[in-house]
């Protein structure tokens, strides 16, 4: 539907495995930092007719 | 197809006089041209209020989920394929279950009728053999029926019931070329804003009456996300954002589950064809794992099963 790819991801992390947790995550948080602020599915104000 | 009806009211009568079921669920005339409704009937005396036409596009699996009694039910080839995705879900059991198969020729889009007569009234609609006699205030046309089929019809790989007790007419021929997906291919086509722009678009008209989730079988949750307010997962406005949202949500729910049976896109008021959400994902689930939602009672659907050993590497 047109999200950014960057900003998807995915991953199968069991709840012992919290390594991996922090691993993927910290991942996840260079890629989003790279493509920068969001643009899509942000809520503004609401308009004022 | 009209001819279907003496059939079904027949077998209908049966089995409630035999006791076999304790209700049917099936359409009976609406009050309007073009529209039926769902009617649910106990008493075998009241099995002529039954009806069948090309109108009977609604999807009545939608009744099933957590009923307790024995139910006779009218089911095309969707709605049959719908009725054995709620037997999987553990939403009703076979058991429970008469079901009087339609070999399914196809239903009628009211919309494209309504958009050859320019919006005029329509007051009586006739239908006989492969013809439609649409007429109205100083008008009468005849048309042929298969000019005016729903969308999801034209390219419908399943019109015979997949599951039935009884049928209501001979199996009809299926069709051999599979969906070519092309609206759906067009757009994968684009980029990722394109893709943005298009969706924004198509649903820029959406009031969020929630009529498309209410016609959806498929979606029995007790309490939907969006009607959730603690936590509340999406805005009750209908700012871009929380319509986006959505339909975005609305659609992945329907993954690997959906029959396309179109009652979504004809349930809504303002003609927005929200099957092109969830065509890519029947296309993906076609795709990736060569399933079809309900063709079997036996099959678990692809999202509820994994394998250890998955090759993909996101799974790590």
């Amino acid at each position: 539907v047109g999200l950014d790819p960057e900003r998807l991801h995915f991953s199968w992390i069991s709840s012992s495995e919290a390594g991996k947790f922090a691993e993927v995550a910290t991942e996840v948080i260079e890629e989003v930092r790279k493509v920068g602020p969001i643009a899509k599915l942000v809520k503004g104000s609401a308009e004022v007719v | 197809m009209i001819e279907y009806g003496d059939t079904i009211r027949k077998i209908a009568k049966k089995i409630l006089e035999e006791k076999k079921v304790d209700l049917i669920i099936g359409y009976k005339k609406g009050t309007l041209p073009l529209m039926t409704e769902p009617v649910l009937i106990r008493d075998a005396e009241k099995a002529d209020q039954l009806h069948w036409d090309s109108f009977c596009n609604m999807n009545l699996a939608n009744y099933l989920p957590k009923r307790e009694e024995k139910i006779g039910i009218i089911a095309k080839g969707c709605d049959s394929r719908n009725i054995a995705v709620h037997i999987v879900e553990n939403q009703i059991k076979r058991e429970q279950l008469y079901i009087v198969g339609v070999p399914c020729k196809g239903m009628i889009d009211r919309r494209k009728i309504i958009s050859f007569v320019d919006g005029k009234e329509v007051r009586e609609v006739i239908e006989s053999g492969g013809d439609i006699i649409v007429k109205g205030a100083g008008f009468e046309h005849t048309l042929k029926k298969s000019d005016y089929l729903q969308d999801n019809c034209i390219t419908c790989m399943h019109k015979n019931p997949v599951i039935h007790d009884a049928i209501a007419g001979d199996l009809v021929e299926e069709r051999k070329d599979p969906d070519s997906y092309d609206d759906v291919k067009e757009i994968e086509g684009m980029g990722s804003e394109e893709k943005w722009k298009f969706f924004s678009n198509l649903i820029k008209n959406c009031t969020r009456c929630y009529a498309c989730r209410n016609a959806c079988p498929l979606c029995y949750c007790p309490t939907c996300f969006v009607d959730e307010s603690d936590p509340q997962w999406v805005g009750k406005s209908i700012d871009p954002t929380d319509t986006m949202t959505f339909h975005i949500l609305r659609a992945y729910h329907c993954a690997g589950r959906c029959t396309d049976c179109g009652a979504c896109q004809q349930a809504c008021p303002v003609d927005i064809n929200v099957r092109l959400f969830t065509r890519k994902l029947n296309k993906d689930v076609l795709d990736l794992y060569n399933h079809e939602a309900g063709l079997s009672v036996e099959e678990r659907p692809p999202l509820d099963t994994f394998r250890p050993d998955d090759y993909d590497k996101f799974i790590r």
